[in-house]
């Protein structure tokens, strides 16, 4: 294992976990100021990588295509806001699970007749094609790097916002106590529908850069939401904070353990079995890290109501 | 002179910068009628969740019949002896209210995991839950749906299932609080009869009440301890009547 | 507007006769499908109730959990999937016998419960959801990743499994009477669960926990049995689900159908037992029907539920009871 490589994941292991902040933070605040658990946010992500592709088929032009996806998925948020997610806020749980998984069912499938199933993609912009030397013999790739930048900006961004504007003070107030911010007479529907929509920029923003990286296909929302559940859990729910360290420990972690599993492994057991446990101990190290955490501080490690 | 049942020694508790009880140290001895009065945001309900183990004090110990409960959850404290009512009556709305006393008889008799035979025709729990119920005065509501008393009953209800654990100590969160003048003569008889039986502690605003039941009385003024006494040095304390008695009593 | 899961703690006790008629008529129509299938000359029914019943399995299991117990899990498709990879890698292994393969399939589900549950029991609300959801989704990763036993492509089993050297479950209508028994003793024993001391404790504290701890009840622990219970009878299912279908994969364990496990419990009513075989039925149905129409189906599913919970009195769960009292009220008239 050379210690090339090893930075490189260290690399991959933040851009996924930026990744996972922009995904995270929109849902910690849903969940911290509305109480609502909403399993719909992974669509959010997927429609931001798709309408990304779409708009740049259309316009030929990457940062077009971001602003008017960003856009389109914001308009899509208050959308979704407004025709189901208000009616539920007060609700029991399992009234929003359900209904927020009937959303998801519909939008996949959606998704599925008017794009089609098959994987689409979308080029890196040409300013950012190509790998950059970081160092003596690491070659990075120039987006991934921009996704990381990004990722941190939009953290820098959020803190500012939370901590030094009035919006930000009653989404921090909210997060605490959201019965008690209504009584004071601020108009809360609003302020659900700032941070629902907030929330669905930021994940629809995650889309649309990860596009130019992976395949876009219907259903890659599921996968990076229970990870971005798993965060929420760990750092403590409502907590931007909490889900900025909690999606960098979670992306080192899972990136990390997923490319060295096999070679830690080899240093305890032969070949053949350590290529067939390896994945399968990787794919379950994150969910181990979270029951641990958990076990520790059920509420999270910065929990917005405290302990 | 005896081991007090309940010792209570430097209780704090603060939410936020908030002191909601301040340094609070208090003897309830084995028998007595011990009320606790205050005027409202005083803190006696957080003091009676300290000692019945909702909330863990910042600092300070619970000492219950000369063991240190100060770590111990509510339930252990409930098989050891204490019982409670709640200010708002916090019952199972959908048992009917004899298996709402019936389950805290279940908590004493055996084993809980048993996984067949009918619960609910029990006579070695339907038994004695009758007997609180009678004792409460609503054994003729035994098969209501506990939802859908009303809130006289409620409150009857929440001292029913206290009673039923047959408790050495007895915390009372204004059981008499929203009922009205017959019930809360009945009530006042009921706990005389229970007077010398077991231990109480009794958190009241209605005056009259008090000083018919209490053999001592603490006054806590924005979590502190102001005095503890005779009903008769408490009525004459200056700092008492100033402080609370002066709008209580006409 | 009353909080869904508290609207059927405020109906009426039905009387007795109603809540035999309901679930006997139920057990009643599956014993004679087969029999009336064959005549009608419509194989096609027996598969579908097999489907339903095997399903029904972890439903019921489940209404135990969420509808008694009032823990919203959210990973139960987990339990079905170790079950039916039990039988799998035994299979693959050469071991096909009922009398090894259904203990580990239960034993293992069970393990996996336990361990998850002392986890997940620690948190309440949102959190309970998520955790379930992402222990689900562990093992799911995990199933994926066992390339000797299929990996993503999941694994075909060469039979079912003979029942101690006997090959009960090779016929279809023999398959179909062990799983019509495998459901009836899971009803029967949730029901049993349901009314016994430890039932009642569990109920309780969905109710009010903190006055079931002044009581002196550690509701948790009370809620880790029931947990483990819950998982051991999706074992079970998911043995069943292996031998129908000969065949295991790890969709069985997706969140997805973690999701449907949870609609066919309220489609039925939570909280009654027989309403989750119900539900299942219904979701089936329904899931057959609509495919029929576009191979999209969720497209129309979707919003449907989406509406349901909307606007249904009561939600979902009102719309179920809503059904549930409209069944029982022609069953209890017959």
């Amino acid at each position: 294992m050379s210690s090339t490589l090893f930075l490189v994941q260290v690399l991959n292991g933040f851009q996924l976990g930026v990744l996972l902040f922009l995904i995270a933070a929109g849902l910690t605040l849903v969940f911290g100021v509305m109480d609502f658990i909403n399993l719909a946010h992974g669509v959010q992500y997927m429609l931001g990588a798709y309408l990304a592709v779409a708009f740049y088929g259309a316009f030929d032009n990457f940062f077009v295509a971001l602003v008017l996806a960003l856009l389109a998925a914001l308009a899509f948020g208050l959308l979704l806001e407004f025709l189901v997610f208000r009616h539920l806020y007060g609700r029991d749980h399992l009234d929003q699970v359900i209904a927020t998984f009937g959303i998801i069912l519909f939008l996949n499938h959606a998704v599925r007749l008017i794009w089609g199933a098959a994987p689409l993609t979308l080029p890196v912009p040409e300013f950012f094609t190509g790998s950059i030397g970081l160092m003596d013999g690491l070659l990075y790739p120039v987006w991934r790097i921009v996704i990381i930048a990004a990722g941190l900006g939009v953290a820098a961004l959020l803190y500012l916002l939370v901590s030094f504007t009035r919006i930000g003070m009653l989404v921090r107030a909210g997060s605490t106590n959201a019965a008690m911010v209504s009584a004071l007479g601020v108009n809360i529907e609003r302020l659900f529908m700032f941070v629902f929509g907030f929330g669905s920029m930021l994940a629809g923003f995650a889309g649309i850069m990860i596009a130019p990286i992976i395949s876009v296909e219907p259903g890659m929302g599921t996968n990076i939401l229970i990870l971005a559940f798993v965060v929420i859990v760990i750092g403590g729910i409502g907590s931007i904070r909490g889900a900025f360290v909690a999606a960098l420990l979670i992306g080192l972690v899972d990136t990390l353990g997923r490319s060295f599993s096999i070679d830690i492994l080899r240093l305890f057991m032969a070949p053949s079995p350590a290529r067939t446990v390896g994945p399968a101990l990787a794919s379950m190290l994150i969910y181990v890290l979270m029951a641990i955490v958990l076990y520790v501080r059920p509420s999270g490690l910065f929990p917005a109501r405290g302990r | 002179m005896a081991e007090p049942l309940l010792h209570l020694q430097g209780l704090c508790k603060n939410f936020g910068s908030l002191v909601v009880t301040d340094d609070v140290t208090l003897d309830v001895h084995a028998g007595e009628m011990h009320a606790l009065i205050g005027p409202n945001g005083a803190g006696k309900t957080t003091l009676i969740n300290q000692m019945s183990g909702l909330i863990a004090p910042d600092a300070g110990t619970v000492v219950f019949a000369g063991d240190d409960i100060t770590a111990l959850p509510p339930q252990t404290r409930a098989l050891r002896g204490m019982s409670r009512t709640f200010q708002i009556s916090s019952i199972l709305p959908g048992f009917p209210v004899v298996e709402n006393v019936a389950l805290a008889v279940q908590a004493r008799s055996g084993s809980s995991f048993r996984f067949f035979g009918d619960a609910a025709a029990e006579p070695a729990l339907n038994i004695p839950a009758m007997a609180a119920l009678e004792a409460a005065g609503i054994a003729d509501r035994a098969n209501a749906r506990a939802g859908e008393l009303s809130h006289g009953e409620k409150r009857a209800l929440e001292l029913a299932i206290a009673l039923a654990m047959r408790p050495r100590l007895l915390l009372l969160d204004e059981p008499m609080a929203g009922i009205g003048r017959d019930e809360t003569e009945r009530l006042v008889n009921l706990l005389l009869g229970l007077k010398g039986q077991l231990t109480m502690i009794l958190v009241e605003h209605d005056m009259a009440a008090v000083f018919a039941l209490a053999d001592r009385i603490s006054v806590l003024i924005r979590g502190r301890l102001l005095t503890t006494g005779s009903p008769a040095q408490v009525r004459a304390d200056p700092q008492v009547v100033a402080a609370y008695l002066g709008e209580q009593m006409e | 507007m009353a909080s869904t899961l508290a609207a059927e703690a405020a109906e009426p006790a039905p009387s007795r006769a109603r809540r035999i008629v309901p679930p006997a008529a139920i057990f009643l129509i599956l014993a004679l499908l087969p029999v009336v299938a064959a005549l009608a000359r419509q194989q096609y029914l027996v598969d579908l109730a097999t489907r339903v019943m095997v399903y029904a399995v972890a439903a019921v299991a489940l209404d135990l959990l969420v509808g008694y117990g009032g823990l919203i899990s959210f990973g139960h498709a987990a339990f079905i999937g170790l079950g039916a990879y039990a039988v799998g890698i035994l299979s693959a292994h050469g071991i096909g016998d009922a009398l090894i393969a259904l203990p580990t399939a239960i034993i293992a589900a069970m393990l996996f419960a336990w361990l998850t549950g002392i986890v997940c029991l620690r948190t309440k609300g949102v959190y309970f959801i998520m955790i379930t959801l992402a222990f689900g989704q562990m093992i799911f990763f995990v199933a994926t990743s066992l390339a000797p036993y299929g990996g993503d492509n999941g694994l075909t089993i060469a039979a079912r499994n003979t029942v101690a050297g006997f090959a009960l479950m090779k016929s279809d209508r023999g398959f179909y009477y062990v799983t019509l028994v495998c459901l009836l003793a899971t009803y029967l024993f949730c029901r049993a669960l349901v009314a016994s001391r430890f039932g009642r404790v569990l109920r309780g504290g969905k109710q009010n926990a903190t006055r079931m701890a002044t009581i002196g009840f550690t509701i948790r622990r009370f809620q880790l049995v029931a947990y483990i219970i819950t998982g051991g009878l999706g074992g079970l299912s998911g043995f069943l689900l292996a031998n129908s279908a000969e065949f295991v994969s790890p969709a069985y364990m997706s969140w997805q159908q973690s999701g449907e496990l949870i609609v066919m419990v309220i489609l039925g009513g939570l909280g009654t037992l027989h309403g989750a075989i119900i539900g299942t039925a219904v979701y089936l149905v329904a899931e057959e029907w609509l495919s029929g129409i576009t191979e999209n189906w969720q497209v129309i599913f979707g919003p449907l539920l989406v509406l349901a919970v909307l606007f249904a009195r009561g939600g979902l769960l009102g719309l179920g009871s809503t059904l549930r009292q409209r069944l029982s009220e022609g069953g209890g008239n017959g």
